[in-house]
C-alpha cells in the first residue's frame, strides 16, 4: 500500500502530538487514577494525553487526504540552532564557575558566529558592551545576586 | 457615582511618582520593541516578568501592560516610515500608512495613527471602568463547573478566531495543558512527570516557555533570512493631517474603536484580528474602494485605532474573570500569580488600587506615548538601522539572565534552551505557540475547577451541561468550532488571514 503524504507539515505535526500524548497518558497511569468523584493525581493527565494522541491522529490522517493543500517540510539550518543554543546551554554551564560578566560575554561572542556577517571585532565588542549593561542594569541597578567572578579567584 | 470614585482612586494610584515612571518605562521599552523587528512583546515581557519580582505589584503590572501598548505603538511607526511592521497587529497599517509616507503624507499618516489610537485608549478605559464591576458581578456566580466551562469556550475561542491550522491548534492548547500537569499535584502532594528532577517539581515556569518558543525560536528563524533593510523614508513632513484627511478619518476612529473592543473582549480577539476586521470594514463601507492601498487615511486610522482598543479590551476578561485571551494577558496572569494575586472576579475588592490603577494608568500611558512619540519619531527611525548582529545577541543575554534570575538556578537555562529547539522545531512544522502558553497558563486551573465541579456532582459528569450557565458557555465553545468548519467560513477566514502570512 503506497499512501502519499501530501501535506509533510501536518503530518510529522500530527505524529508528534500522537507520541506525546501517548507518553503522557502512559506517564500518567503510574499515578493512582481514582474515580470521577475523588480524582487522583493520575486522571486528568491520562484523559488530556489520550485526547491530545486521538486528535493528533487526526491531524496525521488528514495530511494524507487527497483534498489537503500540499506543504513540505523546510529545511533545518542545524548550524544555527547549534551555535545558537550550544552558546546558551555553555552560558548556562559556566555561569557557576565563571562569573556572569565572562559568560555573557562568551555567550555572545559565541552566538555571534551564527550571523551571516560575522566579525571578530564587533563580536568583541557587543560582547563587551553588553557585560557591562548586564553589570549596570541588573547587578548595581536591580540588585539581583549572581556569581560575578570565576571562582577560583574568589 | 461610583464609576467616577473608583476612576479619581485610580488616578491617585496611578499619578504617584513611581507608578508614573514604571509607566513611562514600559511605553518606552513597548516602543523600542515594536520599532525593531523580531523582538515582540511576549518575550520581553516573559524577559522583564522576573525582575518584577522586585517590584510592587501594581507598578509591574502597570509597566507590563506599558509594554503590551507601547509596542502596538511602535509597530505602526516602522510600519508607516519602513513598511516593516514591527508587529504582526501593524501588518495592515503597512498597506496604506506606507504609501501615504510616498506621497509625502509620512508625519499626517503617523499623526493620525497617534491620534486615532489615543481617541480608541480613551474609550476603551472608560469601557473597561464601566463595564469590569457588572461582569465580576456575575463572574462570582460561578461555580467550579463554570469557571470549567468558560475556560474551555475561552481556549476554544482563542484558536478559532486565530489564523492557522484549527485542529493543529487545538493540539498545541493540550499540549500546553500536559505541560502544565508537570510538577507537584496540589491535591495529593504527588510529584508528576518529574523524572526525578527536584527543578521539575515545581511545575515548569511559563516564562522559561515563553522566552524558549518565542524568543530563541524566533531568533534562529530570522537568522535564516539574511539581513533585510528597507530604505528608510527620511522625510517625515509636516506633522498635522490637513482637512480632508481628518475629514475622511475620523469616522474610521470611531468605527474601529467601536470593533477592537468589541472583538478584544472576546477571547483570541485582541489587537491583530481587530486592524484586519476594521480594514476590511472600512474598505466596505468606502465610496472610493479603489483608494485602499493607494494611501487614504481610513485605512491607516481604522486599524491602528482597533488595534489598540482591542489591545487594552483584553484585559477586560483577565481583570474580571482572571481568563487570558492571548499570550500577553496570559503572561500577566502569570505575573498576578507571582505576586500572590489570585486572578479572578476577586481582584477588583480585594486589591481595588490595583485593578483601577492599572485601568487608568492605560490611559495616562496613552498620553504619553502621543506626547513622547511624536517628536522622537527620528530617533525611533535610526534604531532601525542596528544590524541584526547586534540586536540578537543582546536579546539572547536578556533572556538568559532573566530566566536564571527566576530562581537562580542554571537548571531553567537549559530549560529553556530545549523550548528553544522543540519551538524551532513547532515553527517549521507551522504549529503555534501562542495556544500552548494559553493551555500552560490556564492547565493547572482547569484541573482543579474540572475536580472540584465533579466533587461536587459525586463523579456526575453531567453537572457541566445541566447547569445552565455552564451549558451555555458550552453550547457556544460547541457553535464557535462549528462555525469556523463550515466551509463557506472556512474559505472566509483562510482569505482573511493570507495577507497576513
Amino acid at each position: 500500500m503506497n499512501i502519499r503524504i501530501k501535506n509533510q507539515q501536518d503530518f510529522w505535526s500530527g505524529v508528534m502530538f500522537v507520541l506525546i500524548g501517548v507518553g503522557f497518558a502512559l506517564g500518567a497511569t503510574k499515578y493512582s487514577m481514582g474515580t470521577a468523584a475523588r480524582m487522583g493525581p493520575g486522571y486528568f493527565p491520562f484523559w488530556l494525553g489520550t485526547c491530545l494522541a486521538i486528535l493528533g491522529a487526526f491531524v496525521a490522517l488528514g495530511a494524507t487526504s487527497k483534498k489537503t493543500e500540499e506543504t513540505t517540510v523546510e529545511k533545518f539550518d542545524w548550524a544555527v540552532v547549534l551555535i545558537l543554543l550550544g552558546s546558551v546551554v555553555l552560558c548556562g554551564l559556566l555561569m557557576n564557575y565563571l562569573g556572569v560578566y565572562i559568560s555573557v560575554f562568551l555567550l555572545v561572542f559565541i552566538s555571534s558566529f551564527a550571523s551571516h556577517v560575522f566579525n571578530w571585532k564587533v563580536a568583541a565588542i557587543t560582547g563587551i558592551c553588553l557585560a557591562l549593561f548586564v553589570w549596570a542594569a541588573f547587578i548595581e541597578g536591580l540588585g539581583l545576586i549572581f556569581p560575578l567572578w570565576p571562582t577560583f579567584m574568589g | 457615582m461610583e464609576l467616577f470614585d473608583n476612576l479619581l482612586m485610580g488616578f491617585s494610584v496611578a499619578l504617584t511618582l513611581e507608578n508614573l515612571a514604571y509607566c513611562l518605562l514600559g511605553c518606552l521599552l513597548g516602543t523600542l520593541i515594536g520599532v525593531l523587528p523580531g523582538i515582540g512583546p511576549v518575550p520581553t515581557i516573559a524577559m522583564l516578568l522576573p525582575i518584577t519580582y522586585v517590584l510592587p505589584p501594581t507598578a509591574g503590572l502597570i509597566m507590563l501592560a506599558g509594554i503590551y501598548y507601547g509596542a502596538a505603538y511602535g509597530g505602526s511607526t516602522t510600519a508607516i516610515l519602513v513598511a516593516l511592521p514591527g508587529e504582526t497587529s501593524a501588518v495592515v497599517t503597512v498597506l496604506d500608512g506606507h504609501q501615504m509616507a510616498r506621497n509625502g503624507r509620512a508625519g499626517a499618516a503617523l499623526a493620525i495613527a497617534a491620534l486615532g489610537s489615543f481617541f480608541a485608549g480613551c474609550v476603551t478605559t472608560f469601557l473597561i471602568a464601566g463595564f469590569a464591576p457588572p461582569l465580576a458581578e456575575l463572574a462570582f456566580k460561578f461555580g467550579p463547573a463554570e469557571y470549567f466551562s468558560l475556560m474551555v469556550l475561552g481556549l476554544i475561542g482563542a484558536v478559532v478566531l486565530a489564523s492557522g491550522s484549527l485542529p493543529k491548534a487545538i493540539c498545541m492548547i493540550f499540549l500546553g495543558l500536559l505541560l502544565g500537569m508537570v510538577g507537584t499535584d496540589v491535591n495529593s502532594g504527588v510529584a508528576r512527570y518529574d523524572f526525578g528532577i527536584p527543578e521539575l517539581q515545581d511545575g515548569i515556569d511559563f516564562a522559561v516557555v515563553a522566552m524558549g518558543v518565542f524568543g530563541f525560536a524566533e531568533i534562529m528563524t530570522n537568522l535564516e533570512l539574511r539581513d533585510q533593510r528597507v530604505d528608510l523614508t527620511d522625510k517625515v513632513g509636516q506633522l498635522y493631517p490637513n482637512k480632508q484627511e481628518f475629514k475622511e478619518a475620523w469616522p474610521a476612529v470611531v468605527r474601529g474603536t467601536a470593533l477592537g473592543s468589541a472583538l478584544g473582549i472576546l477571547p483570541g480577539g485582541g489587537a491583530v484580528l481587530s486592524s484586519f476586521a476594521s480594514y476590511t470594514l472600512e474598505k466596505k463601507l468606502s465610496k472610493e474602494p479603489e483608494r485602499f492601498g493607494k494611501g487614504h487615511p481610513a485605512g491607516v486610522a481604522g486599524p491602528e485605532s482597533a488595534n489598540n482598543s482591542g489591545s487594552q479590551a483584553s484585559f477586560i476578561p483577565l481583570l474580571t474573570l482572571g481568563i487570558p485571551g492571548n499570550a500577553v494577558t496570559a503572561l500577566m496572569i502569570g505575573a498576578m500569580t507571582i505576586h500572590n494575586i489570585q486572578p479572578g472576579p476577586q481582584v477588583m475588592t480585594s486589591h481595588p488600587e490595583l485593578f483601577w490603577g492599572l485601568i487608568v494608568s492605560m490611559w495616562i500611558g496613552n498620553l504619553m506615548l502621543i506626547i513622547l512619540n511624536l517628536p522622537l519619531i527620528g530617533l525611533w527611525v535610526k534604531l532601525l538601522t542596528v544590524p541584526y548582529r547586534i540586536l540578537f545577541p543582546a536579546i539572547l543575554v536578556f533572556c538568559t539572565i532573566g530566566v536564571y534570575s527566576l530562581n537562580y538556578n542554571v537548571f531553567d537555562i537549559w530549560v529553556t534552551a530545549a523550548f528553544g529547539l522543540v519551538g524551532y522545531i513547532w515553527v517549521k512544522l507551522k504549529c503555534e505557540g501562542a495556544p500552548l502558553l494559553l493551555g500552560l497558563v490556564l492547565g493547572p486551573m482547569m484541573e482543579e475547577n474540572f475536580r472540584r465541579a465533579l466533587l461536587l456532582a459525586r463523579g456526575d459528569y453531567s453537572t457541566f451541561v445541566t447547569r445552565p450557565l455552564s451549558l451555555s458557555l458550552l453550547v457556544l465553545a460547541v457553535l464557535l468550532v462549528v462555525l469556523v468548519a463550515l466551509p463557506s467560513v472556512k474559505a472566509k477566514r483562510e482569505e482573511a488571514f493570507v495577507e497576513e502570512g
